[in-house]
Parts: structure tokens; C-alpha cells; sequence
């Protein structure tokens, strides 16, 4: 699963394929107006609901069509990291990264090695169902 | 009951090449809430779009997925063709099946099935939208031109031109900026002065442009159309209605030995002072930090001689607020000054001069009535070296940049001086002579060949004094980087143009992206060189990266033809992607906690506190407001509420939550 922001990323992606570039089938890409939208309670819901990896692409730093939003997207991926990796979740399952809309080759690298990377860590089964069974404990215990 | 249309595009072969068009079309419509599914060959065309018109009528659709290009290229269109059709334009989607799918992949079948995939995760979206009106603004139509340099003055010459109110705000007593005090202007020499003074006379006379000079931006407010500008007038301790301008009082003041700003400090001027004899206005200011009676208390040596009683030494500075539709950044640029070439002895030795100073040597009007002199002793000096790119193009200095004029002002200062001292010799050490531009090129060749100035390719190490002379040591790198001394009677270092002092400050003001040299941002370095990446903001001239005079002039022309587009309409429009805290009735219901933390992430000050309140002023709750015109749909907020209280528009976080629940959910697989 990819979350991109519309004016670099997006628009980058859409340029790999002017270029006709191929890259890897199993991706999906979802717009976001700026990946300051981006709330890491969505990433956390999208490994529960079974993806196995996801990319988080914005624009370059100073790039930002609103002037900021990557920042603060950035210093939230830090802090959120840190704290996957506290409670034992793989954090290498996320890829943040800055693609502009002139680099259309470095998107289709970056799903290539980020395919190759989370299949290597293999399919996330275990976070999907410690979700599934917190879920089910949940409308038990309603 | 939502009831969507999914139209699937081959677009011609580029999709259908690798996606089977047909299949993705077939099991769509077993999508829930799918009451009508077709692919067509080329959808954006005028029968495709025909198509999709007919069946939101004939099947009542609720929304419409187009699976084709990339929303970037053709949502407008299919939006446009909703609109026709009765429907809600923002119920209309795009699943990109060309650029992220068809384009990138092999013919296989998980190629189809992405395509699929993507379709489905739309429409679950697309049942997800709601149907938004555009946002219509109204427009104030008067502009606000900060800056009264060349750019400045000819954006506003052309705003008000085109008919609309203009006021121009500047901090220095005259307008003029630097173009005033050059002396001849490159490639034709013509007299700087005698071509922009009319200009200046203009602007103080035009009746739709108000000039409000001494005067500083200090806040501003609001958003395209309906900006709230708060702007400092410094006391000028002269009534300007009662003054007519006749200079007694700068004659008789007894403060006289204050260096010259006009004059680059080559010259001096009194406590009360206008800069320059053409100044507009030409009226004096008092120098608070220099007058004597500020200082003493006493003196009042002015108020004394004016024949008006227009000396006014308690007037205060007033803040004042207007409000604008536009606003244009003109701020121009300045030059690197002492200290900061310590190897050239800039600053110790007084015949180390820098640009623009020696344009006052140049000028007619200047220090030396146009008599090229040396600042020591006033000697004619015989040997010159021009150094260009102090400075510039040097990453030790942390100037990486070209300064882009000086190539051509160090050739036109060689050229001034030969005509002026016939037997003097100019030497120029330069990097590369840069001279793209009309009859630029031919003007430097005339520098070198006709008025046979040395050129020497290298750069300077050192200068230091010696028998009343300056040895200027530096390399020749034509000849195999040959050290090269020359005793110099004056040198005159073309320095570094950098962003205007205070260009920082004014950025954070007027909310406007700089560069790391602190130049102004544009939009697109290409396609939007004269807007920011705020809208009704626009830059001209030099505030943006060194220009010279006719570069300068085209940016704040171009400004001012984007400041007309702007004030043709009378409500602008936009897209209503905007966030916005929920409201339920009664308003203090608001999910909002009133933690303001959105507050100083907005880029664009657009989250307000709005305050619910009992009849008798108690405060029962606050809550986040979010002004629509300010704001621009980047969700920064959204994703930081604690109490996720606001949403965006457009990109909800139902229409996100279910696009990745729709990819992911077995169930619907």
C-alpha cells in the first residue's frame, strides 16, 4: 500500500508511467492532498487489515506545495516509529520517503526495493491476527 | 441507496494493451451499489463523455468512477462532464488505470486484477462523497505593491493603469530603489536618473496609486482577494501637507557630517534630509538616531527656519490597516558590503570600493559631480581592477549563485571610466563573462575591444597596500594560472547580490516560501515565475533572485498582468477541499476539546477560536473555527486532532479508511 501526496509523489508516479517504467504489479496507491494528512492511525489500520508493507511518499523537504505539511509528517514518523518499535511491531515495514514529480525513475525504484525488502520479511500474518483477536475481544467484552 | 456508474477507458490501446478492459468493466458491476458498468474506447472523447452524461440521467447515478488516465490529467473533464449532467461534480472519481497501472506493468492477469482492485477501493470511496459547492470570495480590487524600486514602480504604473487602486508602500523616505543612484545603465548607457525619475513622478501623481513611503509592512491578514495589510508610517516629524518641499531646513541644519545612504557613504547629508534631489516625495524626513534635538533636546534649528511650520517633532508613528486584493512583493535585493572580503582589505582600504559605489563616482549627480576620483585622496586614478564575482559563485563565501548583473556592470564601469579618463587601464578579473541578453554580449566585446579593457581570466588571492598603491595579486589562468600583480590606484569589487535585509522577516509576514539565500520562492520556476505559493500574492524583480533593470521590469509587468486577472472577477471560486470542524446544533456540541493544537501547524492561520458564550458573557466553551477562504486542503489538522474533530473534505477519513478497507477486506475480494 502506498500513501501519496498529490502534488510531488503522485504526480511522480504518474510520470513513471509517461516514461513507461515497469515496476512491481503489487502496490496500490492511495492520494492524499499532502502527506501531513497522513494519520498514523491509518498505517496502523492498514497492517491490521492485511497489507504486508507500506510506502509513505510526500514531497522533498521545502518542496511542500503547502509550504509544510512534509515536516510534520516526517517529525510524526519519528515519534510513531519509535513507538512501533517499542511495542514490537516491525517498523521496517514502513518506507517513508521524499519522491518529487520530475523522478519518475526513483518511484518505481523505490517500490521495486521496498517489494523486494517487505517480501523478504514475508507475508505480516502476525499483526493481522493479534488485530483480529484484540477486535474479537473487544465485541466480547462490550 | 447509492447508486454508482463505473466507466471503464481503454484510451485507445494504452490501457487495453495490458488491462482487460472488458473484465474490469464485468466486475465492477458486481461491486455493491454498481447499477451500471461499461467500458468504452475512448472516454474523454466527445461520444464517451456522451456516454457517461446519458447514463447519470437514465440510471439516476449518485457517482460516477471514470477507470482511465490519471486524475491529474483529465478529472477536470469528466468532473465538467458530471456538472452537465445535473450531477455533483465532486461526486465524480478517477481510477488511475493508465499512468499507475497499464503504463507500469506487463499484460498478466494481476495487471487486470490491480486494475480491479483500484476500481473497487473508488467506488467505495466515490459512495463516500459528498457534493460540495465551490467556494465563491469576494474580491477587494486595490493592490498593495511593497516596494518602490524599478519593479515596484512599474507594477503599480501598471495596476493602476489598468484601472484599479494601488498604494505603494516603501521604507525609505524616496522611491527610486537602486535603479536611482546608478549612473548610466547598461547596454545603451543611457542616464539611469532620466529614465526613471518620469517614472517616479508618474507614480506620485497617478490617481490611482497612493504612495505611502517610510512606511513598512508589518502584518498581514486574510486571503486572496480579501487581505488585511497592517502597515507601520514612520514618523517622518513632518507634516506633509504643509510642506512644500523648498530644502530650507536641510540647508540649515547643523548635523551635516552623517554618511549618505544614497551615496554608498561617499558623500554626506544633514539630520533632516531628503535622499536625493529627485526624490519622490520630495519631501525631508528627521533622522531620529542622528538630530540633535531627539538626541539633546534641544536645537529645533528646522522648525525655525520653515517657512510653513510643517516640522512636527512629536508625531508619532501610525499604524494603519488596508485592505487589498493583491499584493506584490517588489523588495528587490542588496549587496554584500564590508567585512565580509577581509582578504580584498574591503572596508580597511578606502580605495577598495564596491559596485555600487563607483556608479556614484560615475553619476553626474553623485559625490564627485561624475569625476571618477579616488575616496582617499581625490586623486584621478590611472590603474582601476574590476573584480567580479566577490562573492558570487563562491561556496567558501556560501554564495553559491551567480549575481547575474555584475558581468555586465563591471564591463559598463570599465567602459564609463575610459570614456572619463582617457588613459587610464581597466583590468577585470573574471570567472566567465556572462553576457547572454539582447546586444549584451556585443557591449562587453565593445568593453574589451574598443575601450581595450585587460581582461584576465582568474581570480584574485590578495590585496594589500604598498607605497600608496593597492597590489592586486591574482592568477591568470589562460596562462597556465600564471600569478599576476598589478599596482592598482583603485579597485572596485562587483560584490554578491543578496536577498534584501529584512527579506526573511517580510516572508513570515506575508506568509511566502524563501529560498536558503532568502530570495523570495515563485510557484513553478518555470510556468509560475511572478506567483508564490500563496495565491494573490505575486513577486517582481529582484525579491525573487538577482535581475537586471529589463528582467525586473517584465517580472513586475507580468505581476501586474496577474494582479488584473485577478481583480476581472468579481467572486473567485475555488475548490472546496477544505477541512472543517464539525458542528452539531446547539454549536457547543462541537467533538472539538478547544486544545488549539492545530492552531500553529496551519501553514495558512486559518484555524480561529471561535467562543460559545452565556447571555450574561460567561464562557461556556471554545472551539476551532476554520476560515474556508483561508484554508487550502493540506489536512495537516486533520491528521493531528486528538478528538478528530475535523475532517477534510474530499479526503475524509471515511473515503480513506474505506479505500483501504476495500482493497484489504476479504469479504470483499
Amino acid at each position: 500500500m502506498a500513501f501519496v501526496c498529490n502534488w510531488c509523489t503522485y504526480a511522480g508516479a504518474d510520470l513513471t508511467g509517461t516514461s513507461r517504467l515497469r515496476y512491481a504489479q503489487n502496490v496500490r496507491i492511495i492520494r492524499f492532498p499532502c502527506t501531513g494528512r497522513i494519520d498514523f492511525l491509518l498505517l496502523q489500520q492498514t497492517l491490521a487489515k492485511g497489507a504486508d508493507g507500506i510506502i509513505v511518499s510526500g514531497c522533498h523537504p521545502n518542496d511542500c506545495h503547502y509550504t509544510s505539511g512534509n515536516f510534520h509528517a516526517r517529525r510524526r514518523w519519528m515519534v510513531f516509529r519509535q513507538m512501533l518499535e517499542n511495542l514490537g511491531v516491525e517498523a521496517d515495514r514502513v518506507i517513508f520517503s521524499w519522491v518529487s514529480a520530475a523522478e519518475g525513475a526513483k518511484w518505481a525504484d523505490l517500490v521495486n526495493e521496498t517489494v523486494e525488502s517487505i517480501r523478504k520479511l514475508g507475508p505480516y500474518q502476525k499483526y493481522k491476527d493479534m488485530a483480529k483477536s484484540l477486535e474479537e475481544w473487544e465485541v466480547t467484552h462490550e | 441507496m447509492a447508486r454508482i456508474g463505473v466507466f471503464v477507458c481503454h484510451c485507445g490501446e494504452n490501457i487495453s494493451a495490458t488491462v482487460d478492459c472488458d473484465r474490469v468493466a464485468e466486475n465492477a458491476a458486481g461491486l455493491p451499489g454498481v447499477v451500471h458498468s461499461v467500458d468504452y474506447k475512448y472516454m474523454c472523447s466527445d461520444p464517451g463523455q456522451t456516454l457517461i452524461r446519458e447514463a447519470i440521467r437514465e440510471h439516476r447515478l449518485t457517482g460516477v468512477v471514470v477507470a482511465a488516465c490519471s486524475p491529474r490529467m483529465h478529472e477536470p473533464t469528466f468532473r465538467r462532464a458530471c456538472a452537465e449532467a445535473g450531477l455533483n461534480p465532486f461526486l465524480c472519481e478517477m481510477a488511475n488505470v493508465r499512468e499507475h497501472c497499464s503504463w507500469v506493468h506487463e499484460k498478466t492477469e494481476s495487471t487486470t486484477q490491480k486494475a480491479k482492485d483500484v476500481v473497487r477501493m473508488l467506488v467505495e470511496k466515490v459512495k463516500r462523497n459528498e457534493a460540495l459547492q465551490p467556494i465563491k470570495v469576494p474580491v477587494t480590487k486595490k493592490a498593495v505593491v511593497i516596494g518602490g524600486g524599478v519593479a515596484g514602480i512599474q507594477a503599480a504604473l501598471d495596476i493602476a493603469n489598468g484601472g484599479h487602486k494601488v498604494l505603494l508602500v516603501e521604507r525609505e523616505p524616496s522611491i527610486g530603489g537602486h535603479m536611482s543612484q546608478l549612473s548610466e545603465t547598461f547596454p545603451t548607457l543611457d542616464c539611469s536618473q532620466c529614465i526613471l525619475t518620469p517614472r517616479m513622478v508618474e507614480v506620485a501623481q497617478h490617481p490611482n496609486i497612493t504612495l505611502w513611503s517610510y512606511s513598512e509592512v508589518i502584518g498581514l491578514d486574510g486571503f486572496v482577494g480579501n487581505f488585511t495589510v497592517k502597515i507601520r508610517k514612520k514618523a517622518k516629524s513632518i507634516d506633509e501637507h504643509l510642506c512644500t518641499g523648498c530644502g530650507l531646513c536641510t540647508q540649515k541644519c547643523p548635523v551635516r557630517k552623517i554618511p549618505s545612504e544614497f551615496e554608498q557613504g561617499l558623500g554626506t547629508r544633514s539630520a533632516i534630509y531628503t535622499p536625493f534631489p529627485q526624490a519622490v516625495p520630495n519631501k525631508p524626513v528627521i533622522d531620529k538616531l542622528n538630530c540633535t534635538y531627539y538626541l539633546k533636546g534641544r536645537c529645533k534649528l528646522c522648525e525655525k527656519v520653515c517657512p510653513t511650520q510643517a516640522i512636527r517633532f512629536d508625531q508619532p508613528d501610525e499604524l494603519v490597516e488596508v485592505q487589498a486584493g493583491a499584493i506584490v512583493l517588489a523588495t528587490g535585493y542588496d549587496i554584500k558590503r564590508a567585512d565580509f572580503f577581509p582578504e580584498y582589505g574591503y572596508g580597511k582600504y578606502k580605495d577598495v570600493i564596491d559596485g555600487l559605489q563607483f556608479e556614484r563616482l560615475a553619476s553626474a549627480s553623485g559625490p564627485t559631480g561624475g569625476m571618477i576620483r579616488r575616496p582617499s585622496d581625490g586623486q584621478i586614478p590611472k590603474k582601476i581592477v574590476f573584480v567580479a564575482c566577490a562573492g558570487s559563485r563562491d561556496p567558501a563565501k556560501g554564495i553559491e549563485y551567480c549575481s547575474k548583473f555584475c558581468c555586465m556592470y563591471t564591463a559598463k564601469h570599465a567602459m564609463l571610466y575610459k570614456h572619463k579618463v582617457h588613459d587610464g587601464t581597466p583590468y577585470v578579473f573574471y570567472m566567465d563573462i556572462r553576457a547572454g541578453g539582447k546586444d549584451y554580449d556585443e557591449f562587453t566585446r565593445r568593453a574589451i575591444e574598443v575601450d581595450r579593457t585587460q581582461y584576465i581570466r582568474g581570480r584574485v588571492s590578495r590585496i594589500y597596500e604598498k607605497d600608496g598603491k593597492l597590489i592586486v595579486v591574482g592568477a591568470d589562468t589562460l596562462l597556465g594560472a600564471q600569478k599576476v600583480e598589478i599596482e592598482a590606484d583603485m579597485v572596485v569589487l562587483a560584490t554578491a547580490s543578496v536577498a534584501s535585509q529584512g527579506s526573511e522577516e517580510l516572508a513570515q509576514i506575508v506568509h511566502v516560501s524563501y529560498d536558503r539565500y532568502k530570495f523570495f520562492s515563485e510557484a513553478h520556476p518555470k510556468l509560475k515565475p511572478v506567483e508564490t505559493n500563496t495565491a494573490g500574492i505575486f513577486l517582481a524583480g529582484a525579491c525573487q533572485a538577482p535581475k537586471d533593470i529589463p528582467e525586473s521590469v517584465s517580472a513586475a509587468s507580468g505581476a501586474a498582468a496577474k494582479v488584473l486577472g485577478l481583480f476581472a472577477n468579481d467572486e473567485l471560486t475555488r475548490e472546496p477541499l477544505i477541512a472543517a470542524v464539525n458542528r452539531m446544533s446547539p454549536p457547543q456540541y462541537s467533538t472539538c476539546i478547544g486544545c488549539f493544537l492545530c492552531q500553529p501547524v496551519c501553514p495558512y492561520n486559518a484555524i480561529e477560536r471561535e467562543e460559545f458564550k452565556t447571555r450574561d458573557g460567561r464562557l461556556i466553551k471554545a472551539v476551532a473555527r476554520i476560515n474556508p477562504g483561508l484554508c487550502q486542503g493540506c489536512g495537516t489538522c486533520v491528521a493531528l486532532c486528538r478528538s478528530k474533530s475535523i475532517d477534510l473534505f474530499g479526503y475524509s477519513n471515511k473515503q480513506i479508511y474505506t479505500e483501504v478497507a476495500a482493497l484489504l477486506d476479504e469479504a470483499l475480494v
